[in-house]
């Protein structure tokens, strides 16, 4: 699946459409596993086992949970905008495949090599939102209302960000190519990073970039637009069968193209530690391994750490990340200007993380640690 | 039709918001159990408050009146699900006082014994039940499963059944403990200390837990005097009530604890003297098992059917929610001609509009979690 030439000699449409056919099999396959992964995952961390009984050590749940939703009944509430809610969850999941479609997985392994493949990661992705405001909307209910427009605010506070954090490291790519203003190509991206990830120089854009990630994922600490306690879903309660489970298709794509970009980004991808030049299937591996590694830490995230308040949400992206950011790329871009060494930018990076996971924890003062007895020793008690 | 009605029509000039109302429950994940609430909201933050209730209504007050003085005591468990022998102990105390009933006191003993291990359960229940409020997706549900499992396998092996024993009789226990019990109750103290350290380490060091709960919905020393607000709510308001020391009954005078206060009383003191408190009762356990006595465990003097001439007397216990009182009147025969009970989950339920209003949606469901309520004992 080499960028350059067509599959077989065939016309370039042929080519792509033989090309996006093999991608959304791939991903509906990745993305039934990281359903029962998902499971087996969380039920490590609850002292579980989870599923075990479909198929050897249950690795057939992820086709039964699968064959289960597909035959369910598709219900439409009397009150929903017919065609706005059976047309969202096309409209939220179309997005995320088209991201797929940059994302390079191998050497020259991917869809399209687009120069502007970063750029076009996002402005696809910002499309989205559409679909989740259409839900939201068209479903007439709510509860649903009330988790589009709360994923809509999120969404657009942590874009950005999500996107400087991307830049600051966009900024770098062009000193590595020897001057100039860097690339936006993934593929070259990742091939820059053959010597060391970008997670090395810029740990702060990285961090920024998770936080972000978890926020544009609705996943945990930031599952505010699904908040299941509170308004039981959101914008995907009134969906049930196939649509229900386009919208969970959505979410577990978008967690693993986020991941596959994040690892290309920041962990070097397809190129690092193995080099530009090693097997295909060993830089497959890399890429995959990498990606897992991305998303067991979001799962780990879900099952650990409970849902922040939209007001504290809405704080940390304006007051905290945006300043952070912007403070990264200011200081990057003086360093690269003046040609100052590399060095300088992991130093002033790691500075930055140092103070954001100063803030982040600034009031976990150890108690957990101490146990039970530290804390109730500074709460008063009656005499004996 | 009209769609919007006029007054409701955005003018150029002006741009009107409406406040919405949503109905939270009776099927609600948030609302443990059938309560229902109706939250006035504009955008995010609450306006108003309006709670429902009666879905579990099962009449117990009537029930008691109609059923022999032994039979009612199932009907008294399912009051207080979580926590089923601390309302026998309720309810058996009041007949004992109707009917001036003596109780050994190795009885006396294993009852508290019983009682603090059901105040653990209900607390470790709240535990999870919060955290899962909060958003942690089901993990410190099932991390209070671990012990709780545990202690209901100790209900279980004393009176057959697991959430409703109904194990105290009007003059003692049901039967003896089995062999070699207390050196096991032990064991499980071990484990229950084990389990609130897990806690610890899940929720209370928590940076988002402590973010989100901390300085929430505060409750004045005043305010929760007049909302009438019991048990761990009361308390974390900084008054040391607690009618095992207030007005000790049963064995309660022979044993040394600690009633852990909070400061603000806001939310997160809720859950920090809930905290304490579970710690506080694997202490009491620990000095039933040094101090109980061998002996009888049922008063063998008693008929097998009670029958009381007249009486009437009032009854106040610590229950795992607040104060569980129990009224009660006899006129003879061997029915009560009136049993009235106070529950405490119903007094703190009165506070939720007071509490919620101004507040996000996110958090009025943590201050409904907070309250700590159980259904069975709102609705009696």
């Amino acid at each position: 699946m080499l960028f350059a030439d067509p599959l077989f000699g065939l016309p370039s449409w042929v080519d792509a459409v033989i090309r996006v056919v093999i991608v959304i099999l791939v991903m509906t396959l990745v993305v039934v596993y990281l359903t029962v992964g998902e499971r087996w995952v969380v039920a490590r961390f609850q002292q579980r086992l989870g599923p075990r009984k479909t198929g050897p050590g249950g690795i057939l749940q992820g086709f039964a949970d699968a064959l289960k939703l597909v035959t369910k009944e598709d219900i439409r509430p009397t009150n929903a905008d017919r065609w706005v809610f059976e047309l969202a969850p096309y409209a939220t999941f179309i997005p995320v495949l088209m991201t797929l479609i940059v994302l390079p997985f191998a050497k020259d392994w991917g869809v399209r090599n687009l120069a502007l493949g970063l750029f076009y990661v996002f402005a696809v992705l910002g499309l989205n939102i559409v679909g989740i405001m259409m839900a939201g909307l068209g479903s007439g209910n709510k509860y649903a209302l009330l988790g589009g427009v709360r994923a809509a605010a999120q969404m657009i506070s942590y874009e950005i960000p999500l996107v400087i954090s991307l830049l600051c490291v966009v900024m770098i790519t062009g000193a590595d190519m020897g001057g100039g203003v860097g690339t936006l190509n993934l593929n070259v991206i990742a091939a820059l990073q053959e010597d060391r990830p970008y997670i090395v120089l810029q740990p702060l854009a990285f961090l920024i970039f998770f936080t972000a990630m978890l926020s544009e994922l609705h996943r945990a600490p930031f599952d505010i637009p699904v908040a299941e306690s509170e308004i039981v879903g959101g914008y995907f309660v009134e969906y049930s069968g196939i649509r229900w489970s386009m919208f969970q298709l959505t979410e577990y794509a978008s967690m693993w193209g986020f991941s596959v970009f994040g690892s290309v980004v920041f962990l070097g991808g397809w190129a690092w530690p193995f080099g530009v030049d090693a097997h295909w299937t060993v830089q497959l591996g890399t890429t995959l391994v990498k990606s897992l590694a991305f998303i067991i830490a979001i799962m780990w995230m879900r099952v650990t750490v409970p849902r922040l308040r939209i007001d504290q949400l809405m704080n940390f992206s304006w007051k905290v990340l945006l300043e952070l950011s912007f403070l990264q790329l200011i200081v990057n871009g003086f360093i690269l200007l003046y040609d100052w060494p590399q060095e300088l930018l992991a130093l002033t990076s790691g500075i930055g993380a140092v103070v954001l996971i100063a803030l982040i924890i600034r009031h976990s003062t150890a108690k957990a640690s101490k146990g039970l007895v530290g804390t109730y020793r500074t709460l008063g008690s009656t005499p004996q | 039709m009209t769609v919007w009605p006029e007054e409701r029509l955005v003018t150029a000039d002006a741009f009107n918001t409406v406040d919405m109302t949503i109905n939270v429950g009776p099927q609600h994940p948030a609302t443990h159990g059938v309560f229902r609430m109706v939250l006035t909201v504009d955008g995010e933050m609450v306006v108003d408050c309006e709670p429902y209730i009666g879905y579990l209504h099962r009449g117990l007050e009537k029930l008691t009146e109609n059923h022999d003085y032994r039979q009612s005591m199932g009907w008294w468990d399912r009051t207080d699900y979580l926590a089923g022998m601390a309302c026998e102990m309720a309810y058996c105390m009041a007949v004992e006082k109707l009917g001036q009933f003596e109780v050994p006191e190795r009885a006396e003993y294993i009852r508290v014994m019983m009682v603090e291990l059901s105040r653990i359960l209900s607390h470790l229940m709240f535990f999870g039940a919060f955290g899962a409020d909060v958003g942690s997706f089901g993990t410190s549900f099932i991390y209070a499963w671990r012990e709780r499992e545990r202690i209901y396998d100790f209900f279980e092996e004393v009176s057959g059944d697991r959430m409703f024993p109904t194990y105290f009789r009007p003059g003692g226990v049901q039967m003896d403990l089995p062999e070699n019990y207390e050196d096991r109750v032990r064991w499980l103290l071990g484990s229950i200390r084990q389990g609130l350290e897990d806690f610890d380490g899940l929720l209370t060091g928590n940076e988002i837990f402590v973010e989100r709960c901390r300085g929430l919905s505060p409750v004045s020393q005043e305010q929760a005097v007049d909302w009438g607000l019991g048990g761990a709510c009361l308390r974390s308001t900084g008054l040391a009530y607690d009618i095992r020391k207030v007005e000790p009954y049963s064995v309660y005078d022979r044993l040394k604890f600690d009633i852990p206060v909070g400061k603000t009383g806001d939310v997160f003191d809720r859950f920090i003297v809930r905290m304490a408190e579970a710690w506080q009762s694997t202490k009491i356990i620990e000095q039933c098992l040094d101090q109980m006595p061998k002996g009888l465990v049922l008063n063998p003097d008693l008929p097998k059917t009670l029958r009381i001439d007249s009486g009437e007397c009032y009854i106040r216990t610590e229950g795992t929610k607040g104060e569980y009182g129990v009224y009660a009147m006899a006129k003879g025969g061997n029915k009560p001609y009136r049993m009235k009970l106070r529950s405490p989950s119903f007094c703190n339920l009165s506070a939720l509009k007071q509490m919620v209003v101004g507040h996000y949606v996110a958090d009025a469901i943590i201050i409904l979690g907070s309250l700590d309520i159980v259904l069975g004992e709102v609705d009696k």
